[in-house]
């Protein structure tokens, strides 16, 4: 008898499926596509905040030898993009922020295009410039989109409770204004598309960074006034998202127009400066925040008034508050919560979605008060949040259920694990010895969705199925690789289904013709949404096989089981037959089959009523990390030593890969608080390049301890929940608190930079800094 | 179209020759006339270490470097790298130890870990971080690339 023995690679450490060809340079990205045939676009960009355009003159650039296409906004449908459609590819008739596109190029080389954009003349007339967003909504300021004259991009009113019966119960009350600054994505590849359109069929065919092909085909169709179903994406490997290509930005369309207009197929790549100037910036915001509490820690209420910065044009930077919002209300028990925002037009820049979502700025606030009301009340920081803490099978005031809630053990194994309660006294005792170096430690605490979020009528992702007559298997899936390794733990969950090795499975996420729908990679949910969608196509591939093997095999269906890449007995493990022996004896038979199943998985969360109440997602992610810092005084450099974290993950998938994505986004975080600044003056961008806009880099890493919290979710995949975004959020937080434990100083404004802590600590003693 | 200049070079080990303008970079050479697309542009000043090549066994930004000076020297790509059986313990170390993620900067850290390792064999932690500086990594946080390079280097004789 022969027993194939069982076995898992849920939990194991398991490489990227993709890495061996990006290793070797053999990956092709966007960039290192070139179809025949193909024009070099380029885009003319305005150096003006905000200006009137009087006239757009191109005929020198037409008329230049290898240019195939000029195109203005006269050429082009008045259609705007984003979330507002307040941003038409093309502007016409002024700019209202300093990238803004004027005028697009098609030529045979790069260099005749940069020489065509030259050629083009363009007289303006300026006008008045916002910079500040506190200035938006005064009499008299200037109307940037004249849709709306009062310059209010959108808003956002949340409440449950009553705040001011909240405020009664308080013992203590603290209140802060906060400021969060300006950062961007720095995905190592640039931005760039492929347009190819064929006039005579006219069929499209984009190869795109996007990370929502579905959505993105939708709105192509309505901005291009194309039917979807002629529109194609196919989505090489990405060179990093972190959400920067969640929504259709004006360079994509352009491509599309100057392709149709050339009749050849258009090559936009950016430049790195222009991936700084013209690609969406982290939402800066400006938050004023009062939370109270009783003597015992309780908190009492939480009134919230945030002042976002829209920028010229309207993207996913706006929308923000859902997230935020999520943070206030439910993080913490709060009886009582009063949440207002309000997204302001000005010239600056305008912000897309980035990981975290804003909550890397409501978390930035909230865990900062949560350690001043604990300083009023003589309590420690892990005692007031363990004090008011989520647990399983609660309702928050939001309408959000917890299922599975591992943040209590995240906040007590992050603690324990760094010492936390030691140090903390420690360093605030030696915060008034003599010397300029300080020693802190910080900790700070995050909710994030983790089983995707429904923030369409939909939240679902599509799986095809298929096995060959050898026992492979293809996955055809609507979610797209990132970068994050979401292909790996789909062929993990289906190989645990199906009793396969990894090799035994291929995954197909690229191309829209092929793969079924899918939201897109968005809100931490591709483990969670399309691991439940693949387990699906699976479990009904199973079945199939299983009902054969009993026909053959005079047992019944649920006696056999899968394992190995064999059919075995359930109840010993003996191998009944080989699984390709089977899949060929149901293709060449009388009534021949394939294998070939599908499924769609929608989970069961809500979408939010307007007012914003309702369980948003299947299930929720929390966290907990510490960090260790240390602060020279002299010269304000804080430097990160030691970062200690507790993930509640649900379930560890692949473990190798959760470390990637939660160390990853530690140094993200990191980056935010400490380096990063995309510095924004009079609507001009100062530093759109690595170097004055600096990234960590490997010498600069802390220390990291990592914990997974196994919470075992009922909706998740094998029990896991996403965590893609949530190790960026915490950071900002912790290392704010940190500095606070060193210095006794409280800093509100981001970044930590050397400069901006050496004048918060000299201000702090009543010192000047000139 | 502009003047070219004919060089001759070695590349990954083979002899090769190129017209080039005099004002192209060997990044753009590389990618755009000879079709090795596996270096990457990630800044064009030098900043981000995305195109790190090897020349004469130093390692260089291509993007900081001018096609013609290529001439009479011998380049080195991750394509070169890759084709080399004996740079496998390297590749395959940033494979297991998580090193990869959207790849974009693998190439170039491959390459300038193949230099690191070529100056100390047995580098240090220390010496790894440092070795690394110049090379950006969006995805990773560097602590699995760090440990490739480790690995990578123990056993080495
Ligand atoms: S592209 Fe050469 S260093 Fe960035
Ligand atoms: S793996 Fe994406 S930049 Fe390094």
């Amino acid at each position: 008898m022969t027993v194939v023995a069982k076995s898992s690679l849920i939990g194991k450490r398991i490489p990227k499926m993709d890495a061996p060809e990006k290793a070797a340079g053999k990956t092709r990205y966007v960039q290192d596509i070139n179809l025949p045939g193909q024009l070099i676009g380029k885009i003319l960009r305005t150096d003006r905040v905000h200006a009137r355009i009087v006239s757009i003159d191109t005929a020198a650039a037409k008329a230049l030898p290898g240019v195939y296409a000029v195109l203005t906004a006269a050429d082009i449908p008045k259609r705007g993009l984003g979330v507002n459609k307040d941003n038409p590819p093309l502007k016409g008739d002024k700019v209202r922020t300093i990238r803004d596109e004027i005028a697009a190029v098609a030529a045979e080389t790069e260099e005749i295009a940069l020489e065509a954009l030259k050629l083009i003349k363009v007289v303006y007339e300026d006008l008045p410039i916002l910079a500040d967003p506190r200035q938006s909504t005064q009499p008299g300021a200037p109307v940037i989109q004249d849709a709306k004259p009062d310059n209010i991009a959108m808003t956002f009113d949340y409440a449950h409770g009553d705040v001011a019966q909240g405020e009664k119960e308080s013992d203590v009350v603290v209140e802060s204004e906060f400021y969060l600054h300006y950062v961007t994505h720095c995905c190592m590849g640039v931005s760039g598309i492929i347009a190819d359109f064929e006039p005579t069929s006219g069929n499209l065919t984009l190869y795109s960074n996007t990370q929502v092909p579905f959505l993105h085909k939708r709105e192509f169709s309505e901005v291009l006034g194309m039917d979807p179903g002629r529109i194609r994406i196919i989505q090489p490997p990405i060179g990093g998202g972190f959400g920067s290509k969640l929504d259709i930005y004006p360079f994509e369309p352009i491509a599309v127009y100057l392709a149709k207009a050339a009749r050849r197929p258009v090559k936009l790549v950016f430049t790195r400066e222009e991936e700084f100037l013209a690609s969406p910036t982290r939402q800066p915001a400006l938050c004023r925040l009062r939370s109270g509490a009783k003597k015992d820690g309780t908190l009492t209420f939480r009134a919230v008034d945030i002042l976002l910065d829209n920028g010229g044009y309207t993207s996913w930077g706006a929308t923000i508050p859902f997230v935020m919002m999520q943070t206030f209300s439910s993080l913490y028990r709060v009886p009582h919560c009063l949440f207002h925002t309000k997204a302001v037009y000005s010239n600056n820049p305008y912000a897309g979605s980035f990981r975290g979502y804003g909550n890397l700025q409501a978390t930035f606030t909230v865990e900062q008060h949560m350690d001043m009301l604990a300083e009023k009340l003589g309590l420690d920081p892990l005692a007031i949040r363990m004090k008011n803490a989520q647990e399983s099978g609660e309702v928050t005031g939001q309408g959000m259920v917890f299922t599975s809630c591992g943040f209590k053990e995240c906040l007590t194994t992050a603690a324990s694990r760094s010492d936390f309660a030691r140090k903390f006294t420690d360093y605030a005792q030696q915060q008034s010895k003599p010397g300029n170096k300080k020693r802190g430690i910080g900790l700070a605490a995050m909710i994030h969705v983790g089983g995707g979020a429904k923030i369409y009528p939909s939240d679902g992702c599509g799986t095809i199925l298929k096995m060959d007559d050898f026992g492979h298997v293809t996955i055809m899936t609507g979610a797209s690789e990132i970068g994050q390794g979401s292909e790996t733990v789909l062929a993990q969950l289906v190989c645990e289904e199906l009793g396969l090795p990894l090799d035994a499975v291929s995954v197909v996420n690229n191309d829209t013709e092929v793969t079924p729908w899918d939201v897109g990679v968005h809100a931490s949910r591709t483990t969670f949404i399309a691991g439940n969608s693949a387990i699906g196509a699976a479990r009904k591939a199973k079945d199939k096989i299983l009902n054969a093997a009993a026909k053959v095999t005079n047992m019944t269906a649920d006696q056999l089981e899968m394992r190995g890449g064999f059919v075995v007995r359930a109840a010993d493990g003996e191998m009944v037959m080989p699984l390709p022996k089977l899949l060929r004896s149901l293709h060449f038979s009388d009534k021949a089959e394939l294998v070939m199943t599908t499924h769609y998985y929608e989970p069961s969360s809500v979408h939010q009523d307007k007012k914003f109440m309702g369980n948003v997602s299947a299930t929720y992610a929390w966290a907990a990390q510490i960090c260790e810092i240390e602060v020279d005084t002299d010269t304000g450099i804080v430097t990160l030593e030691k970062v200690t974290a507790a993930h509640d993950v649900g379930r560890v998938l692949n473990r190798m890969g959760l470390e990637g994505q939660i160390e990853g986004g530690i140094v993200m975080g990191q980056g935010y608080a400490l380096t990063e600044d995309l510095m924004v003056r009079q609507g001009k961008v100062l530093n759109p390049g690595f170097r004055d806009y600096k990234l960590v880099t490997a010498p600069e890493i802390p220390e990291m301890d990592i914990s997974f919290i196994e919470s075992m979710d009922g909706e998740g995949p094998q029990g896991a929940k996403g965590v893609g975004e949530a190790p960026a959020i915490c950071m900002a937080a912790a290392i704010a608190n940190a500095i606070h434990n060193a210095t006794g100083v409280r800093l509100t404004r981001l970044p930590f930079s050397p400069e901006n802590v050496y004048r918060a600590l000299v201000t702090a003693k009543g010192g000047v800094v000139e | 179209m502009s003047l070219t200049v004919e060089i001759r070079f070695t590349l990954n080990g083979s002899p090769t020759r190129a017209a080039v303008p005099p004002g192209l970079t060997a990044l753009a050479m590389l990618r755009d006339i000879v079709g090795l697309t596996g270096t990457k542009y990630g800044c064009g000043e030098g900043e981000c270490g995305a195109c790190t090549i090897l020349v004469d066994g130093l390692s260089v930004n291509s993007c900081l470097m001018f096609a013609v000076e290529c001439d009479g020297r011998a380049i080195t790509t991750v394509e070169g790298l890759a084709a080399d059986p004996a740079n496998d313990r390297l590749r395959d170390a940033f494979v297991e130890e998580g090193g990869v993620q959207c790849g974009f900067c693998t190439p170039g850290m491959i390459v300038q870990s193949k230099y690191l390792l070529s100056q100390h064999p047995h580098p240090s932690h220390e010496q790894i971080r440092r070795g690394l500086e110049g090379n950006l990594c969006r995805c990773t946080g560097y602590k699995k690339i760090i440990e490739a390079v480790a690995k990578a280097a123990e056993g080495t004789p």
